[in-house]
């Protein structure tokens, strides 16, 4: 192609933020940064960050639902008691994060803007698709770091408005993309919690059945997993729960999270049982 | 060896000036108000898809006139500004006055160091918490920037307009109303007493977006159907 300016302009032209920040202002991406080389044996010494924990997702009725605990550990330790790991994506879709805390909120915060910018130059929404796509090539160029023990794996769930159903989606360090039937779970209680979601979940689920599965799956992650927390009655800390359905995404309130967990916790210390 | 004849300075500026005046008097006008629900935008325009008025930032909004391919390059431009600006540190500190001052260096460069000026006017306003915290400003084709109180109305015939906007304007009107007097401005230079909704393009910038839609974007584009309800509602 000729270096014109018509070709100049065509160029340029582009509807991503990310795109527009690798262009200009490179040092502001959550990635792309060289990281000192690790020798052999800081390599087997991975570093020291807090990391956050379980995300379960899962389709109801109305649309998908997408809730995480609050803890982020670092080591042995609780780095954190009140982290947010999960996040309105935009109006129709919702993230949550499992992985390297402090470069994922960060790249939280880019796919939010990364989704509100195209929106404005372009004037409309970004397919569900197409967000699912943008969330994993971000992913992938994250994976420099990720081999460096700085890995960082999302959950994406949206309401495909044309096709009128909610969709979920995982992903692997590599950003590859894998879309999800039903329900689905990620971070170091997965295993747990994903165990719990086949028996409770069932097809055609109402929005407060899908939460009270969802609280009740990372209920179970957190017995069994210690870098995740369960409900904490003492300090009044609830799993952030976001459903997404027809109307846009909606974080379900502080008071009902606690009535559904009060519940759950009721029903297990009276059945005295070993889980 | 061709002879290059003298101008001088201020005769090449004037040339300039006039040039892009007439091409911004050419467009239908833009009428901005400021109300007691938050900022109304409506524009002429029959275009459903090639917008005059756009969302900047959470509480900022872009109206414009001129040439398309000039103000919507300065648009986006304004998008990116506003985006990095609000990444790098916080949403908060994004500015209606950061950008029209970056709006006007722009266009004060192009004024005197391009082959021609662009022929555009625009409006960057940012909406506060009640109407005395909004900020208007002006923006015109050689990088003046003007901070206007309570309206703003560019393009085409802008001092019949203003005039019919100016004697109409209260504080306490809503966003009906707002748009019903930017309406009757903007009809003063016709026959027909009114323009149907078609022909309208109208956003707001809504004061109490984030207790009534839980929104903390304030930018609105109304549809021809709202547009007409809005129009039909009596005061």
């Amino acid at each position: 192609m000729q270096d014109t300016t018509a070709n100049q302009v065509a160029a340029n032209a582009t509807s991503s933020f990310t795109e527009h920040l690798q262009r200009n202002r490179p040092g502001l991406l959550p990635f792309n940064q060289p990281l000192p080389a690790v020798s052999a044996g800081a390599a087997s010494q991975p570093l020291q960050v807090p990391h956050a924990t379980t995300i379960v997702s899962l389709t109801y009725g109305g649309g998908v639902l997408m809730a995480g605990d609050r803890r982020a550990t670092m080591g042995n330790i609780i780095a954190s008691r009140h982290i947010e790991k999960v996040f309105p994506a935009d109006r129709y879709s919702v993230l949550g994060i499992a992985g390297t805390a402090g470069i994922a909120i960060d790249l939280t915060r880019l796919f939010q803007v990364e989704l509100e910018h195209y929106e404005k130059i372009e004037g409309t929404l970004l397919s569900l698709e197409g967000k699912a796509n943008r969330l994993g090539a971000m992913i992938r160029g994250n994976l420099p770091m990720a081999m460096q023990g700085l890995a960082v794996v999302p959950l994406f769930a949206g309401f495909d408005l044309p096709a009128g159903t909610g969709r979920l989606f995982s992903y692997d360090v590599t950003g590859g993309r894998y879309e999800e039937q039903e329900h689905h779970a990620v971070g170091s209680g997965s295993m747990f919690a994903r165990g719990a979601l086949k028996k409770l979940w069932r097809p055609g689920l109402t929005e407060a059945e899908a939460v009270a599965v969802a609280v009740e799956a990372l209920y179970d992650a957190a017995d069994d997993d210690s870098a995740t927390g369960g409900p904490d009655p003492v300090r009044q800390l609830w799993p952030v729960v976001y459903t997404v359905g027809r109307t846009g995404a909606r974080r379900i309130p502080e008071h009902d999270l606690a009535a559904v967990a009060g519940t759950i916790i009721e029903a297990r210390t009276a059945a005295r049982r070993e889980a | 060896m061709t002879q290059q004849f003298y101008v001088s300075p201020e005769q090449l500026m004037k040339d300039r000036a006039d040039f892009a005046r007439k091409g911004i008097a050419r467009g239908r006008s833009v009428v901005v108000i400021s109300c007691e629900e938050g900022i109304a935008l409506v524009a002429e325009n029959p275009s459903p898809s090639l917008h005059k008025i756009g969302e900047i930032y959470d509480k900022i909004a872009f109206a414009a006139v001129g040439k398309y391919n000039e103000f919507e390059s300065l648009r986006q431009a304004g998008v990116r500004y506003a985006d990095v600006r609000g990444y790098s540190y916080d949403r908060e500190d994004v500015t209606a006055r950061g950008l029209a001052s970056v709006y006007a260096q722009s266009l004060g460069a192009v004024f005197t160091a391009e082959q021609k000026p662009f022929e555009v006017e625009l409006a960057v306003v940012e909406v506060g918490g009640n109407s005395a915290d909004d900020h208007l400003y002006r923006l015109t084709f050689d990088g003046s920037i003007a901070d206007e109180k309570r309206f703003i109305v560019m393009g085409g015939q802008a001092d019949k307009v203003a005039e019919t906007v100016e004697g109409g304007w209260q504080r306490e009107l809503n966003f009906a109303g707002a748009i019903r007097l930017a309406m009757k401005g903007l009809v003063t230079d016709k026959e027909a007493g009114e323009l149907p909704a078609s022909a309208l393009e109208v956003a707001v910038l809504d004061r109490a977006s984030e207790s009534t839609r839980g929104s903390r974007r304030a930018f609105r584009r109304l549809d021809d159907d709202e547009i007409a309800a809005l129009l039909s509602e009596e005061n």
